[in-house]
């Protein structure tokens, strides 16, 4: 958030630095992933999630600030505001949809399952 | 009292504070790309919801090129800062450095769309099309929407390097060209969230 001191304009442009700031964090933070992925991934499954997912939204917060030159005073205040709420939304809707969902297929697979299931297990 | 020729009086600040010509432009483009954004977030659930359910066709493993992913990512990524650059021209009123970059971001921007036409018609080649299972369908409905993004956003390139070289870079022209590169920005973060949860969690 630092590279944003020498523009003038009253229109956000951004500056040369700060892009080619933002464009090497971006291939830094995209060659992470896809290495450890192509390269096999760690033994843990998890880890190997966890690090994909990491750098994605380190990612996406870096777009945000050198790309898209989103901070807490453009447009007096109300990119941020609305791109907060926007992903207070997001986030409702994509946890809930996995997490009802996810809830729904474990309630529903026994029954679909039933024949294949020892007599007796279900209740 | 009141005189039909009379403008009524204002009980409110007609002008509160000056505004600079195309701010509520930018606001409002904002405000379109966040509900965008809800868009992409409801592909993105479905397809988190049904990446599982293959009905015993080919899962990411058997599908997906990740060399392939890699190589569009940096197609976008390099267009990204392209279009950067167009617009750093474009504050200096270099209109000629401007068009060029633009061109520039153009490329890049057709050859990730000639790369993913490929993976999609090498997919339907090998029977996994979107109707083959749930998950291809989630699948060919997300990617293939940021695709259709893109598609439109590369004509709307074309669109204002037309307007640009007729009229040059005056300030409608200025504003047009910022709002656009809020749009394509926005796609590459977007393409962030598919390579991440589509192909690289789809492989791990």
């Amino acid at each position: 958030m630092s590279a944003r001191s020498h523009d003038h304009d009253s229109h956000d442009h951004g500056s040369f630095r700060g892009y080619v700031t933002g464009f090497v964090l971006s291939v830094i933070l995209t060659a992470i992933p896809f290495a450890v992925v192509m390269g096999g991934g760690f033994d843990s499954r998890a880890l190997t999630a966890l690090v994909v997912i990491g750098c994605a939204i380190v990612q996406v917060l870096v777009h945000m600030v050198y790309f898209l030159h989103m901070n807490s005073h453009s447009e007096e205040g109300w990119t941020l505001i609305s791109t907060l709420f926007t992903v207070v939304i997001v986030v409702i809707m994509i946890a809930g949809s996995l997490w009802v969902m996810f809830h729904l297929n474990t309630n529903m697979m026994p029954q679909m399952n039933h024949d294949l299931l020892p007599s007796g297990v279900q209740s | 009292m009141s005189t039909p020729s009379t403008q009524p009086a204002a009980y409110w600040e007609v002008e509160p504070h000056h505004h600079e010509d195309g701010a509520s432009t930018n606001i409002g483009f904002w405000v379109y790309l966040m509900s965008d954004c809800l868009m992409f977030a409801v592909l993105f659930a479905t397809f988190g919801v049904l990446h599982g359910s293959y009905a015993a066709g080919p899962g990411p493993k058997e599908l997906f090129d990740l060399e392939l992913v890699a190589l569009n990512t940096a197609f976008l990524l390099f267009s990204s800062i392209t279009y950067g650059f167009a617009m750093l021209c474009m504050a200096r009123d270099d209109q000629r450095g401007t068009l060029r970059w633009l061109g520039i971001t153009l490329v890049f921007g057709l050859l990730f769309l000639a790369v993913e036409l490929y993976e999609f018609h090498h997919l339907i080649h090998l029977g996994a099309g979107p109707q083959r299972s749930a998950f291809l369908s989630s699948f060919f409905a997300l990617v293939g929407t940021h695709g259709l993004h893109v598609a439109f956003g590369s004509i709307w390139l074309v669109t204002l390097m037309v307007q640009v070289n007729r009229k040059g870079l005056i300030p409608a022209n200025k504003r047009r060209l910022s709002c656009l590169s809020l749009f394509w920005h926005f796609l590459d973060v977007i393409w962030i969230g598919v390579f991440t949860l589509v192909y690289l969690m789809g492989m791990i």
